[in-house]
C-alpha cells in the first residue's frame, strides 16, 4: 500500500520534471531537472525490486553522465535562449500531434498486456552480479570495456584544440 | 507487492519516452535535445526493469547495465563533438549543425 502510493508520488516528480525537460528554454534548467527525473526513477527501480540499478542509476546517472552536461553547459556559457523560439508553430503543433500518436500507439498495446509477475523475485546485486558476470554475457562485458576505451580516446581527440 | 507496479512503470515508461521524443522535435539547443535523448534511453531502462520484474528473469537488468555504459559512452563523444562544433561556429542552434550535409 505505501509501495504504491511512493510509485505514484515519484511517478508523478519524473513526468513534471521531463515536462520542464522539454519546456523550458533555458539549457541550464534543463539540465537540472533531468536531474530531478533520474533521482525520481532511481527511487521507482528501487520500489520494483531493483537496488542494484538504483544504485546506479544515481552514480552512473546523476553522478557522472549530468556533470559533464553541466560542465559542458558552465563551459561554453550559452546565453543565447531565443535560439528555441526559431520554429514555426506549424512543426510545433505536428510535433506534439506525433508524440501524441506515437503514445497512443504504444498505450493501447500496453493496455492489452498483462502478465502477472511472480512473486518470488530475487533481484538483489549478488544475483544481478551473478548474471552480469556469467559466462553468457562475458563478450558483451568485454566489447563494451573496449567500447568505453574507445569513446575515452574519441572524446579526447575530438575535444582537443587543434594547432 | 512490487509485482503489482510493474504495469504502471510500463505507462510511466511510455510517458516519458514521449517526451522525450516530442523534446526532440521541438528543442533547437543541441544540448537539449541531448538530455531529451537521455530521457528517452531511461525511459527504457525503466521498461526493461519493468518486463524483468513482470517475466521473473534477470536479462532486463542486465541490459539496463549496458545501456547505461553506452549512454556514458555516447555522452562523453557527444559532448566533445559539440565542443568541438561550438569552437568553429559559435552556436549550440541545431540548424547550425550542418556539417556532413551535402
Amino acid at each position: 500500500m505505501i509501495d504504491t502510493v511512493v510509485f505514484y508520488l515519484f511517478a508523478a516528480l519524473a513526468v513534471g520534471s521531463a515536462l520542464v525537460v522539454v519546456g523550458q528554454r533555458n539549457a541550464m534548467y534543463s539540465a537540472f531537472a533531468l536531474i530531478v527525473t533520474l533521482g525520481s526513477l532511481s527511487a521507482i527501480f528501487g520500489l520494483l525490486g531493483s537496488p542494484f540499478i538504483a544504485a546506479l542509476q544515481v552514480v552512473v546517472y546523476a553522478g557522472a553522465i549530468m556533470v559533464l552536461f553541466l560542465f559542458v553547459l558552465m563551459l561554453l556559457n550559452v546565453k543565447r535562449e531565443d535560439s528555441d523560439a526559431t520554429q514555426s508553430p506549424g512543426l510545433r503543433g505536428a510535433a506534439i500531434l506525433l508524440g501524441g500518436a506515437l503514445a497512443f500507439q504504444v498505450g493501447v498495446v500496453l493496455w492489452g498486456y498483462r502478465v502477472t509477475a511472480p512473486a518470488g523475485f530475487d533481484a538483489s546485486t549478488v544475483q544481478v552480479a551473478r548474471e552480469l558476470f556469467s559466462a553468457r554475457f562475458l563478450y558483451v562485458f568485454e566489447a563494451t570495456s573496449i567500447l568505453i576505451l574507445a569513446a575515452l580516446v574519441g572524446a579526447v581527440v575530438l575535444a582537443r584544440r587543434e594547432r | 507487492m512490487s509485482g503489482a507496479l510493474a504495469q504502471p512503470a510500463l505507462i510511466l515508461s511510455l510517458l516519458l519516452f514521449t517526451l522525450g521524443v516530442v523534446g526532440v522535435f521541438l528543442r533547437r539547443n543541441v544540448i537539449t535535445v541531448f538530455m531529451c535523448v537521455e530521457l528517452m534511453l531511461n525511459a527504457v531502462n525503466l521498461a526493461f526493469v519493468a518486463f524483468s520484474r513482470q517475466m521473473g528473469t534477470l536479462d532486463g537488468q542486465v541490459l539496463v547495465f549496458f545501456v547505461m555504459t553506452v549512454a556514458a559512452a555516447e555522452a562523453a563523444v557527444g559532448l566533445a563533438i559539440i565542443i568541438a562544433i561550438h569552437r568553429h561556429q559559435d552556436t549550440l542552434d541545431l540548424d547550425a549543425f550542418n556539417l556532413l550535409k551535402w
